[in-house]
């Protein structure tokens, strides 16, 4: 879903940078107010993961693809406000060096990539952690499923911001459904990607997992590797 | 930091790179859904080529690198290792300056051993 250059006016590009920066701001301090000494590495890595899973692209349709955005696993993996920023590096990266996604939309896919699916993702997961049962499966389960919603719903901000300010005038009622109907797709992918990475961790390392930090389960294990000399 | 945690963050970097060089080249490269709906609901020709196109790693490959798989590959693993020591950098950096900012004497700053 990178935009590329040229897909949308310079106003609304330069407001969406405004957006996507002043969140990035205010998403360094939260981050770095909550997160504890093994933090940096492990969002070093989760920001590193996202990259290389955003290579593999999967066929979703005829002739068409799609690649995890990340958003949700990053901020169940992380929290909300790392996550964000994890995947946020991933778009400067890849923007500067590899040439995906424009550089003057860069603001544009902070928001649509990082920003909407990491928060819209973690609010789904904590909603659907709430309803269920407090265990490893309702993680993995929340977190695919969270994933699943918040590709869509990144379709559909696209669609409304390609209203605003998109290079061509278009019905907004067809572009928001053939954005959503093949993000649904994609989703499907992202909800399977994501259950599955986070599935592998609850069953290594479920202390690391920021979205499961409730589940005190198997304390004496970890403890236990804490006093190990 | 725990050994078992380093041991984790090894781990998970090593799965990273392999998914980066062994499963990237063999991805898709059909359109994705936005280029795919951009060319059904023909708004795709504004598109402008990309400033940096003529980047040594532009479109995930590596310049002179002439295997297309291969240079698919290293740039993956390019990828996932400069963005995770730019991660950690980021991360590391501003709790450092939080550290400096809420201990003026600089007493208590980040990265002591604890």
């Amino acid at each position: 879903m990178h935009v590329p250059d040229g897909f949308f006016n310079a106003g609304t590009s330069v407001a969406a940078g405004a957006v996507a920066a002043g969140t990035v701001t205010v998403c360094l301090k939260k981050a770095s107010a909550e997160l504890n000494d093994s933090a940096a590495p492990l969002a070093g890595l989760t920001a590193a993961f996202v990259f290389a899973l955003q290579m593999l692209n999967f066929p979703v349709a005829s002739g068409t693809s799609g690649h995890l955005l990340g958003g949700t696993l990053a901020a169940v993996l992380v929290g909300p406000w790392a996550g964000t920023l994890c995947v946020a590096l991933v778009l400067f990266v890849q923007a500067l060096l590899f040439a995906d996604g424009g550089l003057t939309a860069l603001g544009l896919n902070v928001v649509l990539i990082a920003i909407v699916p990491a928060f819209v993702g973690f609010a789904v997961f904590r909603l659907l952690r709430r309803a269920l049962p407090a265990n490893p499966g309702a993680v993995v389960g929340a977190s695919g499923f969270a994933a699943l919603v918040s590709v869509p719903t990144a379709a559909a901000v696209f669609a409304v911001l390609y209203g605003i300010g998109g290079a061509v005038d278009l019905s907004f009622g067809a572009l928001l459904g053939a954005m959503v109907g093949v993000h649904v797709l994609v989703g499907i992918g992202e909800g399977l990607i994501t259950a599955a990475v986070v599935s592998a961790i609850v069953a290594t390392r479920p202390d690391l997992i920021y979205g499961a930090t409730d589940l005190r389960y198997r304390p004496v294990t970890a403890r236990g590797a804490e006093v190990a000399p | 930091m725990r050994a078992h945690t380093k041991l984790f963050i090894a781990a998970g970097l090593l799965v990273g790179l392999v998914l980066a060089l062994l499963l990237s080249p063999l991805a898709s490269s059909a359109p994705d859904g936005l280029e795919k709906v951009a060319a059904e609901e023909r708004f795709d020709g504004t598109v402008r080529d990309h400033d940096l196109a003529g980047s040594p790693l532009a479109d995930y490959g590596v310049r002179g690198v002439d295997n297309g798989r291969l240079s698919t590959g290293l740039a993956g693993v390019i990828g996932v290792l400069l963005t995770f020591g730019a991660g950690i950098a980021l991360f590391a950096g501003s709790r450092a300056l939080r550290a400096r900012a809420h201990s003026p004497s600089g007493g208590r700053a980040a990265g002591q051993p604890s």
